[in-house]
């Protein structure tokens, strides 16, 4: 299987909204040990001045990863997940992902190259909510392994 | 937080465990079910040394550490790593992942700091260039 690089570039379209729960933030933020009170304590993250709790730096890969499965499940980009690494990752915030967000990601193919057999793919997804202010950007890399090594 | 940061002050150090419950647990509350972060089988069939911690877990943990510091989650408006070595995750037992984080840089036009992470297991880096901007 070799991943097709005409994909490079390409953009999706807004995938289904994502709608941020309490539960799902305190959750995500037990699993990381993520044990400020502004992700499970309402009234602590109104007193910082958000309208309900806030997720972690790291939540937004959650909605992210649901865009990023349009291109990763899609056979004709012949991406053999058996053979992905995660090379990196960046998050930047326009604003805190707070619970009652209602989020439409947009899916970006930044780039693909291969070099040696060796595929890295650069995907972007663009958050933002139904009105279409901007809440976060998260930018992901990915190398695909050779199949012989 | 405090009023007065220089660059090259460490600000937090924390050490994490990770065991297998806890890789389970960030799967499920991530949807990642990759099982070469919960079936030593499946990990060791693709040349792994054992089940792997998800570098997603990694970065979050690591992530709590400026959040902390930070004294507002809401503060950390961008966050980069990129990982560079894999976190085996033994069963019986736990991996132990320390976490320093440094003043890297001020930029006082914008109110932010980078916040620059060293994140290790056994001395060896598993992130690299693991950087925090944190909103003053």
């Amino acid at each position: 299987m070799q991943v097709d690089t005409s994909y490079a570039g390409r953009e999706y379209p807004p995938n289904a909204v994502y709608e941020v729960g309490r539960e799902k933030l305190r959750e995500f933020a037990d699993a990381v040990g993520a044990s400020h009170p502004a992700h499970t304590d309402p009234s602590a993250a109104r007193a910082l001045g958000y309208p309900d709790v806030i997720a972690p730096p790291t939540f937004a890969v959650v909605v992210a990863q649901r865009a990023e499965a349009q291109l990763f499940e899609d056979p004709a980009a012949g991406i053999d997940f058996s053979r992905v690494v995660h090379a990196d990752e960046r998050f930047t915030h326009h604003r805190p992902i707070h619970a009652g967000d209602r989020l439409v990601t947009v899916l970006h193919v930044d780039s693909i190259t291969v070099r040696a057999g060796l595929a890295m793919i650069t995907t972007r997804a663009e958050i933002a909510d139904e009105s279409g202010e901007a809440v976060a950007t998260v930018v992901s890399s990915l190398a695909v392994r050779p199949e012989d090594s | 937080m405090s009023d007065d940061l220089t660059v090259g002050t460490e600000v937090a150090r924390r050490e994490v465990t990770v065991d297998r419950a806890r890789l389970v647990r960030y799967a499920g509350a991530s949807g990642d079910f990759n099982p070469i972060h919960w079936n030593a089988r499946v990990a060791t069939s693709v040349g792994l040394p054992d089940v792997i911690a998800h570098g997603m877990w990694t970065m979050g943990a690591a992530g709590a550490v400026v959040a902390d510091w930070a004294g507002d989650p809401g503060r950390v408006v961008d966050y980069q790593v990129r990982f560079t070595r894999p976190v085996p995750v033994p069963d019986p037992g736990a991996a132990t992942v320390e976490v320093v984080a440094v003043v890297g840089a001020l930029d006082a036009a914008a109110g932010t700091a980078r916040i620059d992470l060293t994140v290790s297991l056994d001395g060896a880096r598993v992130l690299g260039k693991a950087q925090a901007v944190v909103r003053l």
